[in-house]
């Protein structure tokens, strides 16, 4: 085209990036990448290769290395060998490898952000822009925890050899996020990329060795899912790092339950992108082109549902559409293109039949022109009409694909952004900061972005609620998913008591003793079993005790009910909750006596036991009435002028199992955290020993204690857990008793993956401070949200 | 000779300024991501800053302006390029001039005499430029003497307190009042952006003077300690598609002041054809009030003919 020509229609024309370096690369290893373990390049065990193309051209790339069992199990071997040096180094040792990885890799940052465009099919753009700094920032940030670990994770160690399978959608970014933590915490690793996307994966290999890192450190095995599955289950990793579907993420919770593997799930979504009638409608279309038609809509928190108030709902639409006009689409190593290639071909048959499945279901299509014919690519996408109960309001599409719901009022929209199986983030668009952050904290999801989309940084933690996975990465919650307690015990079993025999019980004779029936109790009342069934209790010595209700699924499902009612307790004040918690204790201190004489016939512990034992659940009670207005979340300082607000919110409603052992003081240590940080709870005492539970809701009775905070179901405690772990409105779940009961748990919780805490059958003790107590209850009460809230108006 | 006027402007209604909220951070991130989106390269970027040229207003706003001075600039305003890179840019056609000469009232008749014959009109600045504290009347007479010098483009100014104390009304009707004085003259609203505290009132003092009638609509005088930014263009430019949309009427757009480098050229016009679109890409709807930005884009064009980096004495000063 003539310089006159271009004049007058102003066109941009190509601009594409160089490939040089990335084909130079490419081509020294024509015949094929191997895997990289301790430190070497060690080819396939069993001789297999596989294709990887380029999805804009359908082109072959390279072929990778097929790993099977033996090549994870060497990799496993390497990193477990390498581990004990790794740990013994130190935090500053560590920070100068880390720090010298995030050197490395800026220096080389070009050729990583092209062979990701060219690998996966991202937009040169993002790569360069968006990936590769935020994978280098992830280096830098963790370099920093790493010299501030024995400061900062005091009483904390590393876990061991940690497995992580990342996804193909940002494959360098998410090495960064997994390796960045995990090295910083003294473990080492085994990661698998994804079979689409390995390219980066391997190149950072290279640095790793550049870098002089030692051998077996980080090692990368590469294949599909069947490596994947070979590192999961392997029995010398202690645990898993996951980024992917939910199924998988699913899978890999029932595969690794009973293991005592350490998990983080970081799974799928169908964020909500709320729009109010208040926002700048230019700026909030902008924000939509960030949350959906970012990286082909790959992306696991892609702003996928519009929420947008009725009132300018046409408005706004009507934006939408002329500004999907500018969008290009097409080669993503053209500096113009907006939005690349779906990264393989089942992906994008995928998309377009959930596309026409909508479709089918009333959604009204609008696609814009301009999509290229050959190559894999689809065209962003508008669905509008779409119900609540329609296919694409609900299944998470992965493509670039926008479905439009409609709300009348505030309330409206956070009854629709939370009405989701999903939960990873949400973006709210509003000019009123009350309004914005009213909702903020309604949304159950992991981030929270007022008037943006689509923020990241190392030094907030990214992570879903519910079913969009657990745990978190980046920040400090971050690190403590690399970590685990430094335990001064040695690791003792949890026994499950068995009770003698009940002694004949005498004949009755004279006027009888007025009975005493203890009951369950449930939103607030004494409530009978459902079953009409009773369980007699017997004390140490044989005799019987009293009797209590056979608790069956129903008085759970009651007890549940209940629960989930008194929501009103999660927005309580923290004040509020340790003026009661304090309450508690001083009930429970008017009867101490009464307490140790019923724990001394129940347990045949000694009168001074039974004493030491009320005293400090007692204190107990203080601990978490104390904590419970202080455990504060934070407010980070991405570098950006944004806060992000770190807020430690309850789980909801939690499950509790509790064990034999001490069983006034382990109840007590259990369910205090879980109240004082505002769940609702659902508890089934000990089994041996229900008595105490029961005694105890006389105590709740005349604290305060509204009417279905704490639940208490008596009978088959691992039965009524079990039905606890099935119920899909129980948001988390402890469990303290014997091993088979901990698999029992984690097996049953993936219906709605429950956050769990079991104790894998290892007993605690209750009495320790380090151990009995301490910011690990409150940390596994409660789950991160942060809220990022960009700020400024003056020119 | 005078382009027919685009915007008869519409009466005033105070209900066009609500919901016209804008976000900063928002907008700052819309302005970053659009010079990393688009790039513009090699004969694409040697044309591209051929138009910016055509987008000139080649301005000269100084106490010591002399006709000398200024009859230099008019001839720069001919001829903005080398004749030998414009025929190796194969551009002899285009004939391309700046979009207009830019002056104070007392040069508007050396500008025009220079200009004679070239089709470049003189823009004069007025209405008691810079800050638009002289009496009304005074503004008025100004406008008026300059059209009748010949200066058939006027760039005013707006009295910001109107803005800073939210008194539309009596904007609407001093803007009105300037578009009434202008005649057949176009007449761009300069609202000093940098004098306006906030996003939000730059949007609504930008549709205020677009009801009252502006052909264009100015970013600053070059004056104010915070000139032409992406930002604030991109608000003005938003506002230009949404009274475009209400009523139908294209105005355009002119920042001034700060734009010096052709890179920022580009960035400008790619913001533009983003927002506005290709309509909007011609001197008729869009000026760069610029002084120093076309000795910037001499030098690049140089580059791209010859492939050697050029130098500032290579090229005839304005």
């Amino acid at each position: 085209m003539s310089v006159t020509e271009i004049f007058n229609n102003m066109s941009y024309g190509n601009a594409p990036e160089g490939t040089a370096k990335a084909d130079e690369w490419l081509a020294a290893n024509k015949d094929g990448f191997s895997h990289y373990i301790n430190g070497e390049w060690v080819q396939p065990a069993g001789g297999k290769r596989f294709k990887s193309t380029n999805p804009a051209t359908g082109k072959q790339l390279a072929k990778l290395a097929q790993g099977n069992a033996a090549d994870v199990d060497q990799a496993v071997k390497a990193a477990a060998k390498a581990l004990p040096k790794w740990q013994k180094l130190g935090g500053h040792a560590r920070a100068r490898y880390l720090y010298a990885l995030a050197r490395l890799l800026q220096k080389h940052s070009r050729v990583f952000a092209v062979l990701e465009s060219l690998d996966n099919g991202k937009p040169i753009r993002e790569s360069r822009d968006i990936d590769i700094p935020l994978a280098v920032r992830h280096f830098y940030h963790h370099a920093g925890w790493a010299q501030l670990m024995e400061s900062e994770f005091a009483g904390w160690q590393s876990v061991g050899v940690v497995g992580q399978v990342i996804p193909w959608n940002f494959p360098l970014l998410m090495l960064a996020w997994k390796i960045a933590p995990a090295l910083a915490a003294g473990n080492t690793v085994v990661l698998k990329p994804a079979e689409y996307t390995s390219l980066t994966a391997l190149k950072f290999a290279e640095l790793c060795t550049e870098a002089g890192l030692p051998a077996g450190v980080v090692n990368i095995v590469t294949g599909d899912g069947e490596t994947g599955a070979e590192i999961v289950k392997h029995e010398d990793i202690q645990k898993i790092a996951f980024t992917g579907s939910t199924d998988v993420g699913r899978l890999i919770k029932r595969e690794t339950a009973g293991t005592g593997k350490k998990l983080t799930l970081e799974l799928g979504g169908k964020s909500p992108f709320i729009v109010f009638d208040d926002a700048d409608l230019d700026s909030t279309v902008e924000g939509l082109v960030d949350a959906i038609w970012f990286n082909q809509g790959q992306v696991c928190c892609a702003g996928s549902r519009l929420l947008v108030q009725e009132s300018i709902a046409d408005q706004m639409i009507a934006k939408i559409k002329a500004r999907m006009a500018k969008l290009t689409v097409g080669d993503p190593l053209d500096k113009n293109t907006d939005v690349g290639a779906i990264v393989d071909p089942s992906q994008r048959k995928r998309i377009d039949a959930l596309v026409k499945q909508g479709v089918e279901e009333g959604a009204e299509l609008w696609q814009a022109e301009g999509c290229p014919d050959s190559g894999c690519f689809y065209p962003p996408t508008l669905l509008t009409d779409v119900e609540q109960c329609n296919t694409v309001a609900s299944v998470e599409i992965f493509g670039p694909v926008l479905s439009v719901i409609t709300f009348r009022t505030q309330q409206e929209a956070v009854s629709l952004a939370n009405n989701s199986n999903y939960g990873l983030a949400a973006s709210v668009w509003s000019e009123n900061v009350n309004r914005a952050l009213h909702v903020a904290p309604q949304l159950k999801a992991g981030v929270v972005w007022v008037n943006s989309t689509n923020q990241f940084d190392a030094a907030c933690g990214f992570g879903g609620y519910k079913e969009s996975g657990q745990g978190r990465e980046g920040g400090k919650e971050g690190m403590y998913e690399y970590l685990k307690p430094v335990r001064d015990s040695k690791a003792k079993k949890e026994i499950d008591v068995v009770m003698p025999a009940a002694k004949a019980s005498k004949a009755a004779s004279g006027i009888p003793a007025i009975d005493q029936t203890a009951k369950m109790y449930i939103g607030g009342k004494q409530a009978r079993p459902d079953s009409g069934n009773s369980i007699t209790v017997v004390g140490a010595d044989g005799t019987e005790l009293g009797l209590v209700g056979e608790g069956t699924r129903k008085d759970i499902r009651n007890a549940v009910e209940a629960a989930n009612g008194a929501a009103g307790w999660s927005k309580a004040t923290a004040h509020n909750r340790a003026q009661i918690l304090f309450y508690i204790a001083e009930n429970l201190s008017y009867r101490a006596g009464e307490f140790a004489t019923r724990l001394q016939a129940s347990t045949g512990c000694s009168a001074s036991n039974a004493k030491r034992e009320v005293e400090a659940s007692i204190e107990r009670l203080f601990y978490y009435g104390a904590w419970a207005d202080k455990y504060d979340g934070a407010v980070h300082q991405p570098p950006v002028r944004s806060v992000a607000i770190a807020m430690n919110e309850p789980l909801g409603v939690m499950g509790i199992g509790c064990p034999d052992s001490l069983p006034l003081l382990s109840m007590i240590s259990m369910l205090a955290p879980a109240i004082a940080m505002g769940n609702r709870v659902v508890l089934a005492p000990s089994q041996a020993y229900p008595l105490i539970a029961t005694d105890f809701y006389q105590i709740l009775e005349t604290s305060d204690v509204p009417a279905g905070v704490v639940n208490i179901v008596t009978g088959n405690r691992d039965e009524l857990v079990k039905v606890m772990a099935d119920h899909l409105q129980v948001e988390g779940l402890w469990y303290h008793g014997s091993e088979s009961g901990s698999e029992m748990v984690e097996l049953a919780s993936v219906g709605n993956l429950k956050r769990t805490w079991v104790n894998q059958g290892i007993a605690r003790d209750w009495f320790s401070n380090d151990e009995g107590q301490g910011k690990l209850f409150l940390q596994n009460a409660t789950q991160v949200k942060n809220v990022w809230v960009p700020y400024g108006d003056a020119i | 000779m005078s382009a027919p006027l685009l915007n008869p402007g519409v009466p005033f209604d105070g209900s066009w300024l609500d919901g016209l909220s804008q976000n900063q951070s928002a907008i700052e991130r819309r302005t970053a991501t659009l010079k990393t989106r688009r790039s513009v390269k090699k004969a694409h970027q040697a044309a591209w800053l051929l138009k910016a040229v055509s987008c000139i207003d080649l301005t000269t706003l100084h106490g010591d302006d002399t006709p000398g001075r200024v009859r230099r600039l008019c001839a720069k305003a001919r001829n903005p390029i080398r004749k030998d890179l414009i025929e190796a840019l194969g551009a002899e056609s285009l004939n391309v001039t700046t979009g207009a000469v830019c002056v104070y009232h007392s040069m508007v008749e050396t500008a025009v005499k220079a200009l004679e014959g070239s089709n470049i009109p003189v823009a004069a600045v007025s209405t008691g430029f810079p800050a638009c504290m002289a009496p009304i009347e005074t503004r008025l007479a100004e406008i008026k003497a300059s059209v009748a010098a010949g200066a058939t483009e006027i760039d005013i100014v707006i009295t910001r307190q109107f803005v800073l104390n939210e008194r539309w009304q009596d904007l609407y009707d001093e803007v009105k009042a300037y578009r009434e004085a202008c005649g057949d003259a176009h007449m761009k609203a300069i609202i000093s952006t940098g004098q306006l505290a906030t996003h939000n009132n730059v949007a609504k003092a930008s549709m205020v003077c677009m009801m009252a009638g502006s052909d264009f609509i100015k970013t600053s005088t070059g004056m104010e300690s915070v000139n032409a930014t992406l930002e604030v263009s991109l608000v003005m430019v938003r506002m230009i598609r949404k009274y475009y949309e209400l009523t139908g009427f294209m105005v355009g757009f002119k920042p001034a002041g700060g734009i010096s480098k052709a890179k920022d050229a580009i960035a400008y016009l790619v913001l533009i054809k983003e927002e506005l679109g290709h309509d909007w890409l011609n001197p008729e709807m869009y000026r760069f009030g610029a002084s120093s930005l076309l000795g910037d884009i001499e030098r690049q064009l140089e580059h791209y003919v010859t492939g050697s980096y050029s130098a500032a004495n290579r090229h005839p000063i304005a």
